[in-house]
């Protein structure tokens, strides 16, 4: 019986373990991550062993001569041209006064300091995510700041003196364009029609006021033929900023609008502005302004190119603006239009703070390339921070290959601060938005 | 009595009720305008007058008085303002179009290895982007302009690059190695995929092997076999240097075609017709009788082989024109100037930062869910990503990159800093410097600008109108 069941069953029962399996490799730890990351297949294993061979063959000069090699002091270029010397630092300090001022009047500088420093205070109050007040400290920006780094810089009057002609109809320009400013500021932070109008109204008083009593100061006068340096370039791009986000706005606007002459007017404007290159366009502001006006009204040179950047970003803004428009889904609108908003309501209220927010990267990638742009208005002479290292590494006392390389270095460095900063900015915010919108 | 008199009820206000307030809006706006432009135009003709500025076109046909020293078409002092101008022309369109290639493929690149999966790869293209992105442009011209060309040694210290180029008889070889080695790999491809039907991959292989050596031993011997007088085989390369960098620019031999130039011309031009008919035809085979055919490698083959050959049975009146060193300078060959060298690293590497970033978003609006159904339906890898992801991440590419195109082409007008002689640095600068003519100077120039951009634009419009999706 026994002998039968043995026979007729051959299932196999194991009576002993087996050994353990080996465990698997490590999917944890820098060994995994090398092997993931670096050596996952042939293919990618040899391309980590090129750039590895790369990062040999580039990486040790570029320490040297950026920090093991470099001049960290000397009096004039002698040091930095005797040949293996490294990056030139001594000069970049020596200079650093002429690329900041450029030839404004050394001991006057403090006016742009103070400038510069209140401006940077107010935009970072303005930008701070959840600081308090960030909306006054946007209308002071945008409306007072303006009009007192005017007077402050140029040490004339903030009423226009030499910016626009002397006679009373440029006078009158002005004033109007600067109510329209406070007005159209006022609007956007305060929805009332007689508060922006109010608004309007004391700061024309006081501007006036200010414009009258403002020689006491007894500022002298500063040219702005003698401005230069980082603090032109950023005047440049701070008035470029400032001017494109409410032009593009209205471009935006008027391109979407249903009236066929508006329409085609912005089409017009925005096309032609952007079909042509930005050298194109300060030179026409530069040497076809002066021919538009009565001679009499020839603008600064420093505004005709200050135009032509305002002109040139505004309409890419415009374009930016326009994607927001178009990815605010029609029900808004009809939403907005049967509570009974007007069409300005409607843009103020509903549309724009919508539309404006969608495209914060794209708005925030107009200013970087605005930024980077304002390096071309060295074409018409204006001394911005890029010709001010052009300039300084003809200085015969400084000249020599590794010493212009580092005021190129310098430049990069101080570009890519700005530029990366902002675009850093903008994925912050983007992502606080995004996260309103999480479901 | 009104028809809708009998209900009682109001008539319906017309639906298209004339908008009092958007007329008035627009009438004003235009009178404003016109107003505006009487007065400029008023005030531009007082102040060219005082100005005494002229007023006609007729200084194109003046004789221009100064030199150019990079010009594609022949121009000298002694030529007119027009011509100056189709030389800058033709400069800005030959820097953008090398430029617009080497940006394309650094680009690619670039943007592929940002999503590679190699964590080195990845990072090294992230601040490759980041750096060249945020920094101006112009900067950086003048950095490889006056940072890295011009501190280059002098001619007779000169930079060579060895082994980068050939002497002209082994030319004749290695056409004839590619005729060889492009009959061998269709060979190949045709007994790989006869292989395959039977499963027998191992023997696939062998065949690629055999196919490969014989096609390199045609090519080390066919020029002898035929006795066309080349005086060796394929492996005889030149190994001296023949393309130098130095601060007078860069030198690399020039093709001398003769009268194979020519015939290589006709030949490519029927070719191309052929390839185009051909892919007609395939595509007809395909829609109506369900035959697919490997388009792409046929018509390449119908362009490139009567080509190759032309050049092999003319390699005899071919010749390389070599730069040598004569004197303090370099003569022969092609000379690139610093300036040109400049501007094209320049405009390649920054708009190639660009076209990484579209790439890169570009793969990443294919959604997943495309690929793994692709393998679901069983689709190789490679095909995958030819009849699936490459299409959808194309429409979504090529709109900008096009955008990226127009800016490098409007960002070549930047030489003028870097003293490139350019449709801008000619033309806005020196003529305008010359004549003083603004108004026309400045109308033309952006007039060219305008016309590139508008009919890219146009060309655009109908690409995204083919692409777009046929949406609900």
């Amino acid at each position: 019986m026994s002998d039968a069941i043995r026979t007729s069953t051959p299932i196999f029962v194991r009576e002993s373990m087996t050994a353990d399996r080996a465990p698997p490799v490590s999917n944890a730890g820098p060994a995994a991550w090398i092997r993931d990351n670096l050596f996952p297949t042939p293919l990618s294993s040899v391309i980590t062993l090129l750039a590895l061979l790369f990062l040999a063959w580039a990486l040790p000069p570029l320490v040297r001569w950026l920090f093991i090699d470099a001049i960290w002091s000397a009096p004039n270029g002698d040091l930095c041209r005797a040949p293996g010397a490294g990056a030139c630092w001594a000069y970049v300090w020596q200079k650093l006064g002429f690329f900041m001022y450029g030839s404004y009047p050394r001991e006057e500088v403090w006016r742009v300091n103070l400038v510069l420093l209140s401006g940077a205070a107010l935009v970072v109050w303005m930008l701070w995510p959840d600081a308090r007040g960030r909306g006054g400290a946007a209308l002071a920006f945008f409306t007072v700041y303006p009009v007192l780094a005017f007077g402050i810089l140029t040490g004339s009057a903030p009423f226009p003196t030499r910016w626009l002609p002397t006679s009373g109809t440029g006078q009158l320009l002005w004033a109007f364009l600067y109510v329209v400013l406070i007005a159209g500021a006022g609007t956007l932070f305060y929805t009332g029609r007689l508060t922006a109008l109010a608004m309007a109204m004391i700061g024309f008083v006081a501007w006036a006021e200010i414009g009258a009593w403002w020689p006491t100061l007894g500022l002298s006068h500063v040219g702005t033929n003698l401005w230069g340096g980082i603090f032109v370039s950023l005047l440049v791009a701070t008035v470029g900023i400032v001017f494109s986000l409410p032009i593009g706005i209205v471009l935006a606007l008027g391109r979407r609008s249903q009236m066929p002459i508006v329409r085609f007017l912005s089409v017009l404007l925005i096309e032609f502005v952007r079909g042509v290159p930005l050298i194109t366009v300060l030179v026409m502001a530069n040497t076809m302004l002066p021919l538009f006006v009565p001679q009499d009204w020839s603008p600064d040179r420093l505004l005709r190119p200050l135009i032509g950047v305002a002109l040139f970003s505004a309409v890419y803004m415009a374009e930016v603006v326009r994607g927001g428009l178009q990815a605010i889904p029609k029900g808004q609108y009809e939403g907005a239009m049967a509570v009974g908003l007007s069409w300005w309501q409607m843009m103020q209220l509903i549309v724009l703070p919508q539309a404006l927010v969608t495209v914060i990267p794209g708005i925030v990638n107009s200013f970087i390339a605005l930024f980077k742009d304002t390096t071309l208005v060295a074409i018409v002479g204006i001394f911005d921070f890029l010709k001010a290292v052009e300039t300084a590494r003809l200085d015969p006392v400084w000249a020599g290959p590794s010493i212009s390389t580092s005021g190129y270095v310098f430049a990069a460095f101080f570009y890519f601060v700005f530029c990366f900063g902002m675009s850093r900015y903008s994925l912050m915010m983007e992502r606080r938005h995004a996260a309103g919108r999480k479901r | 009595m009104s028809v809708i008199g009998d209900s009682g009820r109001p008539p319906p206000p017309s639906r298209r009720k004339v908008d009092v307030k958007a007329l008035s809006i627009q009438f004003g706006l235009s009178l404003l305008l016109v107003w505006l432009a009487w007065e400029a135009v008023g005030n531009v003709a007082e102040n060219m007058r005082a100005r005494n500025i002229p007023t006609s076109f007729n200084f194109l046909g003046a004789t221009a008085g100064f030199d150019i020293n990079q010009s594609l078409i022949s121009y000298s002092a002694t030529s007119t303002y027009g011509r100056a101008f189709f030389v800058g022309l033709l400069n800005t369109l030959a820097v953008a179009a090398i430029g617009i290639v080497f940006a394309t493929i650094i680009g690619f690149i670039v943007g592929i290895a940002r999503l590679s999966q190699n964590w080195l790869a990845a990072k090294l293209a992230t601040i490759y982007v980041e750096v060249i992105r945020n920094t101006p442009l112009l900067l950086q011209l003048f950095f490889w302009y006056t940072a890295v060309l011009a501190p280059l040694p002098g001619p007779r210290q000169t930079l060579s690059l060895p082994g980068l180029s050939w002497r002209m008889p082994e030319v004749g070889a290695l056409m004839a190695a590619a005729v060889a080695g492009s009959f061998g790999f269709l060979l190949f491809a045709f007994v790989r995929r006869q292989l395959r039907r039977t499963n027998l991959s191992i023997p696939a292989y062998a065949a690629a092997a055999v196919c490969t050596v014989a096609a390199l031993l045609f090519a080390t011997l066919g020029p002898k076999v035929v006795g066309l007088g080349v005086s060796s085989g394929f492996f005889d390369l030149y190994t001296g240097a023949y393309v130098f960098l130095n601060n007078r620019g860069l030198f690399v031999p020039a093709p001398v075609l003769g009268d194979v130039g020519f015939r290589l011309l006709i030949v490519i031009g029927a070719s191309l017709l052929g390839a185009m008919a051909f892919a007609y035809w395939a595509k007809a085979a395909r829609e109506e009788r369900g035959l697919i055919f490997p388009v792409g490698w046929i018509s390449t083959a119908i362009v490139v082989l009567p080509a190759l050959v032309v050049l092999w049975l003319g390699s005899r009146s071919l010749a390389l024109d070599y730069p040598q060193l004569r004197g303090f300078n370099f003569n022969g060959g092609v000379r690139i100037y610093p300036e040109a060298f400049a501007l094209v690293l320049g405009l390649s590497l920054y708009t190639a930062s660009f076209i990484a970033e579209i790439v890169r978003a570009g793969i990443l609006s294919v959604s997943k869910g495309q690929t793994e159904a692709a393998s679901a339906l069983g689709l190789r890898r490679t095909a995958t990503l030819k009849l699936v992801v490459i299409p959808q991440a194309m429409r979504v590419v090529i709109p900008p990159l096009t955008n990226q195109y127009l800016n490098l082409t409007k960002n070549s007008s930047l030489a003028v800093f870097i003293g490139f002689p350019e449709l801008v640095q000619v033309f806005v600068g020196t003529v305008l410097n010359q004549t003083g003519a603004m108004i026309q100077i400045i109308s033309i120039t952006m007039a060219v600008y305008l016309v590139i951009s508008l009919a890219t634009s146009i060309a655009m419009n109908m690409f995204n109108k083919r692409m777009a999706l046929a949406e609900r």
